[in-house]
């Protein structure tokens, strides 16, 4: 009985990795494939001569240098434009009563519900009559601030023992020396979970990028990748769509094994709040 | 003095972001929705007429049934399965985690990378998954191609890719489960079934609220799979809202007509979250 049920978690075990580990497995295999190679039937689940060739084409094709720049730019300006927007603002939802905090926070979780899908035309439009189309500023803005992120933040703060600023303000500290000197770094491990969190998303994000750019000044990773579909002959690229694939996927994957335990713990925290 | 107006101040910033770019956006569609407008000329005001056209075509009734059949059983299997492979990993090993984290891997992987993996992958000709299929004997099938199965195909991509983040947010809320229940549980030989539906479900029930709202607010965005693999096709069959938001909007350039699509989808996620809201507050008034 106790053997049989080793055996049965065993086989599951193997059916989870052949479902979720397969389909990554192929994308690294068919980016080292010749073209002839990857409509090869019964297909290889080996490569002998790896074809480096195929990520130089990716560089031929696109601008990856280029698009590589614009997507650190881009996650870096998010990242601090919205430091500079939810902390203060997390602070003083959590710290200050003030006339009409209730319905602006409450407006504040409504965006909360608002996906980018919904609005995107309208940002365009307001966009391109501010003359921001292919700007740098065109790709941080709409998301220079996160109502999650006020939301999470606010809670952290709230959860700090008043007694602490109260013996600060004693001292005379200055609000601001508050916020940054014992708020803040008490704060920490929500801070950079968030930071994580708006990193992975703007890294990955197709969506903005697609819909408010139309050359390629400001376009990021993503995007170029998408852009390698376009199709010479009968058959789609596959083999350089998969090396331009593993170049976009590898920094995440390789975050991923290094900080494991972080990462799982950024998306658990935020999803037991 | 200067106290009173520092809140304001220490909000201002975000608070100015969110309303230029979500709150006015949201406003500036519904208005446009009224309107005929081709990004060029001038905007002329139709009243209702583009929701009127919206009502009467064909193809927009198609998205909204595509739309509300992709979010169902998206939803409801990324959940279930999800609630499945929780239960399945929720000891602590080192297996598990091992496990834990390879199902989770996608959700962090851009969404045009899985959208060009599973393309890849669900081939007709070439196709990994078509070669397996052949192999116990069945015909290829045309994942991609075939109006009756497209959608079925974009809804496993979508399952895939969503099943690891539900898995880590049930299992979190299953280790948090006090062990004690589970011993008078145990203590009353009450059989695995009963155990779960009496204390694992209802101790879990919060998280699995919000997690099916995160779950349908994402499933009603679907765009992305859509738009690389599909584009919609074939013959309409896996167009969703959005889909036809971005075609109305960015092709024909109709930004009325689109907005009023727009403007559906906003009370649909309405709907959502009031039920949502309305749910958590009942469950809290009767605990």
């Amino acid at each position: 009985m106790n053997i049989l049920k080793k055996i049965c978690k065993t086989i599951v075990n193997i059916l989870l990795v052949l479902i979720f580990v397969t389909p990554f497995y192929w994308m690294f295999l068919t980016a080292f494939k010749t073209i002839s190679q990857t409509i090869q039937m019964p297909p290889l689940f080996y490569v002998l001569d790896p074809q480096w060739s195929n990520f130089s084409q990716v560089f031929e094709k696109i601008p990856l240098l280029h698009m590589f720049k614009n997507s650190v730019l881009i996650s870096a300006g998010i990242l601090l434009c919205q430091a500079i927007t939810v902390i203060p603002a997390a602070y003083a939802f959590a710290r200050y009563k003030f006339a009409g905090s209730k319905v602006l926070f409450g407006l504040t979780l409504i965006t909360m519900m608002i996906p980018s899908q919904l609005i995107f035309l309208p940002v365009y439009l307001l966009l391109s009559k501010l003359g921001l189309i292919n700007t740098y500023a065109s790709m941080i803005l709409p998301s220079a601030c996160s109502a999650f992120a006020i939301f999470m933040l606010r809670q952290t703060f709230m959860q700090i023992p008043e007694e602490l600023v109260e013996a600060a303000r004693l001292d005379k500290a200055s609000e601001l020396k508050i916020m940054l000197k014992i708020m803040l770094p008490i704060a920490r491990p929500t801070v950079t979970t968030l930071a994580l969190l708006t990193f992975i998303s703007s890294w990955n994000d197709y969506f903005w990028p697609l819909v408010l750019t139309t050359n390629d000044t400001v376009r990021t990773l993503p995007l170029g990748i998408s852009m390698l579909k376009a199709v010479d002959g009968a058959v789609m690229p596959y083999h350089i769509i998969m090396a331009g694939n593993v170049l976009l996927v590898i920094p995440i994957i390789i975050a991923f094994i290094c900080a494991q335990k972080q990462i799982i713990q950024a998306f658990t925290y935020v999803g037991e709040k | 003095m200067k106290s009173k107006i520092r809140p304001y101040l220490m909000i201002a910033p975000a608070m100015i972001i969110l309303g230029v770019f979500v709150i006015y956006p949201i406003i500036y569609m519904n208005y446009l929705s009224f309107f005929s407008w081709n990004m060029m000329g001038s905007m002329k005001f139709v009243g209702f007429d583009n929701f009127k056209t919206l009502i009467s075509n064909k193809d927009f009734h198609q998205v909204l049934g595509n739309t509300f059949k992709f979010v169902f059983w998206t939803v409801g299997l990324s959940v279930i399965l999800g609630l499945c492979a929780a239960l399945y990993l929720k000891a602590n090993t080192k297996i598990n985690a091992f496990l834990q984290g390879a199902i989770f891997v996608p959700h962090i992987v851009s969404l045009v990378s899985i959208s060009f993996i599973w393309m890849w992958l669900m081939d007709s000709q070439y196709g990994l998954l078509n070669y397996w299929l052949g192999l116990i004997g069945i015909d290829p099938i045309r994942w991609l191609e075939d109006p009756n199965v497209a959608m079925t195909s974009i809804i496993i991509i979508s399952v895939w890719k969503s099943i690891g983040y539900n898995t880590l947010i049930l299992v979190a809320a299953m280790q948090g489960v006090p062990e004690y229940l589970y011993q008078a549980a145990s203590l009353d030989k009450s059989p695995k079934v009963t155990t779960f539906f009496k204390i694992t479900l209802p101790m879990i029930s919060p998280s699995l609220f919000f997690l099916v709202l995160m779950n349908l607010i994402a499933a009603f965005k679907i765009f992305e799979p859509v738009y690389i693999i599909t584009n919609g096709g074939p013959l309409n069959s896996t167009n969703t809202l959005v889909n036809m938001i971005y075609e109305e909007g960015f092709v024909f350039y109709k930004i009325g007509y689109a907005s009023s699509i727009g403007v559906v989808l906003m009370l649909i996620l309405s709907v959502c979250t009031v039920l949502y809201f309305h749910m958590l507050s009942r469950r809290v008034h009767y605990r």
